[in-house]
């Protein structure tokens, strides 16, 4: 097969002249928009030496951010990994009227942006908001404490797992479901035994990026948590507060944490893609 | 990745052996409720109480429409840098054989897993007048750090992704023959491209470019740190609804950030109607 396609000629744009070129075109625009923006936080924390970033970066008020942060990550990844399954179920092993509709809604966060997602939660919980009055008279505070910053959090990310999950288990099918429940296997057992083991892999990737983007969600955090520094900042708010304030040292070597975050999520995408070309009995190509 | 949903044909009512179907509806349709529908319900709750006329006096003022053009025009300039790297980037991911083209391949993603606000900090100290980009622009007199330029780079780099993750898979299964058989007619390389290979990719490009649009009109960390915030010049929609809500003029914020929905809403549609069409086009070649 191959010796009659090379017969004839070789495929667009396989002119020895040409895909160098393009290949090194994009290789050098690659470096300008991608690798300069990543190099340059490491380079600039860095630039006086591994004592000055550990001291830049042991501020407390730096530090109070990073416990903020893995708090409500720690928070919001299991609870969108719930949602994401249960979202995942209900989709791919029904077939129901709306099921379309259900899935456009779980997308939804997605298209909307995040700083639109914050003034939303302002108009539920804020003084002004919907249930603002019933929250100040049981003297509950949500607005601009840290349940805001989790629910908002929550928003921005549901549909990361769920995404994630639903091509693969609707290539996957129902017939191992069927076969486990026609078996005498509860719908639990069915869940835990049959189907989290076939989609293992996309859910831990799932759950990398859901807390990837919880770690560095700054649009819709920065409207509901009031910034207070110390009490409400998160990681990405911190990196702002800081650089106003010219700390650039320190908001360089806050900035490593999220990049080294970012840089670790791609990295288990990079493994999970390998084990899965690995192992014939999780494909994603049948999902493609 | 991107709206995969929209590429999965969704069968018709069938009954199902599998329990737990009301428990895990139940759970989704909950969850969606309290997370995501309680909160855009009491936005558009709150612009309605607005009034439209006032409604319209707020849209309509200087600053805001000022703000709006600045951000649709900075968009556009970031998705049609988008558009072309990113068909460049996945024709050399799909095509070609070079040593590091898996790890370019994860570089893609960086912008998506970057926090916004950290690829903000890195952009603004590349273009500040003594960064590495900064510096030798300066000279040739081009101020991007402060100023619109600025903010259509923040976007172009949030929104990388989207083109290249819709085009590739589409470009992967795209069949040698079609190519083959034109070629065998005697058509060029550049006639190849422009009458068999582009319209096979062209749905997937416009819907990552629709997306990358989007995302763009969205964005707030990245831009807000190199933007310089100048009303009129360099002011966002999204940074005004912020500045609206410090200023406690909710009704403004409120009108700002439905409007802002509107948009999203509408490219949302665009995208389903494009992916749609594709699937159709697919579907009707199998």
């Amino acid at each position: 097969m191959a010796q009659r396609i090379n017969r004839y000629r070789v495929r667009v744009g396989d002119a020895p002249l040409f895909r160098v070129g393009l290949t090194g075109l994009v290789l050098a625009v690659t470096a300008l928009v991608l690798i300069a923006p990543l190099s340059i936080i490491f380079v600039e924390a860095f630039r006086r030496g591994l004592p000055a970033y550990l001291d830049a970066l042991a501020r407390p008020d730096t530090l109070h951010a990073l416990g903020l942060t893995l708090l409500v990550a720690l928070v919001c990844v299991p609870v969108n990994i719930g949602f994401g399954i249960a979202a995942a179920w209900t989709v791919t092993k029904f077939t129901f009227p709306g099921r379309s509709l259900l899935l456009a809604l779980v997308e939804l966060p997605f298209s909307i942006s995040p700083i639109i997602a914050g003034v939303a939660y302002l108009f539920v919980y804020g003084g002004q908001g919907l249930l603002g009055p019933w929250l100040a008279e049981h003297d509950i505070k949500i607005m601009f404490a840290v349940p805001a910053i989790i629910l908002a959090s929550l928003f921005v990310t549901a549909p990361f797992v769920v995404r994630e999950l639903v091509p693969l288990m609707m290539a996957q099918g129902r017939d191992e479901e069927e076969a486990a429940v026609t078996l005498g296997a509860s719908g639990f057992q069915t869940l835990r035994l049959v189907t989290l083991p076939n989609v293992k892999l996309a859910l831990l990737y799932g759950a990398a990026l859901c807390n990837a983007r919880v770690m560095g969600e700054f649009g819709a955090v920065s409207v509901v948590s009031g910034n207070i520094r110390g009490q409400t900042s998160t990681m990405p708010l911190q990196i702002e507060l800081l650089y106003q304030d010219s700390q650039v040292l320190a908001a360089f070597a806050a900035a490593t944490v999220l990049a080294a975050v970012a840089l670790f999520t791609l990295v288990a995408k990079f493994l999970i893609e390998r084990a899965e070309a690995h192992s014939p009995t999780e494909s994603r190509d049948a999902a493609g | 990745m991107l709206s995969s949903f929209g590429f999965f044909p969704l069968g018709r009512t069938r009954r199902s052996v599998i329990p737990g179907f009301r428990l895990s509806l139940g759970l989704t349709l909950t969850y969606l409720a309290l997370i995501v529908l309680l909160p855009i319900c009491a936005l558009l709750l709150k612009s309605a109480d607005v009034g439209f006329a006032r409604y319209i006096a707020i849209i309509t003022s200087p600053r805001t429409l000022a703000s709006f053009q600045v951000t649709f025009a900075t968009a556009a300039a970031a998705t049609l840098f988008n558009a072309v790297y990113g068909l460049a980037l996945a024709w050399v991911l799909v095509r070609y054989d070079f040593p590091g083209k898996r790890l370019l391949d994860a570089l893609v993603d960086v912008p998506f897993a970057l926090p916004t606000a950290v690829a903000g900090l890195a952009l603004t100290t590349l273009f500040a007048k003594n960064g590495w980009f900064g510096a030798p622009l300066a000279q040739w007199g081009i101020q991007v750090a402060y100023a619109p330029a600025g903010i259509a780079c923040a976007m172009a780099f949030t929104s990388i992704p989207f083109v290249v993750r819709t085009v590739q898979p589409v470009l992967e299964d795209l069949e040698p023959e079609l190519e083959e058989a034109a070629a065998t007619l005697g058509a060029t390389d550049a006639r190849i491209f422009r009458s068999v290979i582009f319209p096979a990719l062209f749905p997937a490009f416009l819907a990552g470019a629709s997306l990358a649009f989007a995302r763009s009109l969205g964005e707030f960390g990245a831009v807000v740190f190199i933007a310089g915030n100048q009303p009129f010049r360099t002011e966002i929609v999204a940074l005004l609804a912020y500045i609206r809500l410090e200023e406690y003029d909710y009704a403004a914020a409120a009108a700002i950030a439905v409007t802002l929905l509107a948009v999203a809403f509408v490219m949302l549609l665009v995208v389903n109607i494009i992916q749609a069409w594709h699937q159709r086009h697919t579907v009707g070649e199998d």
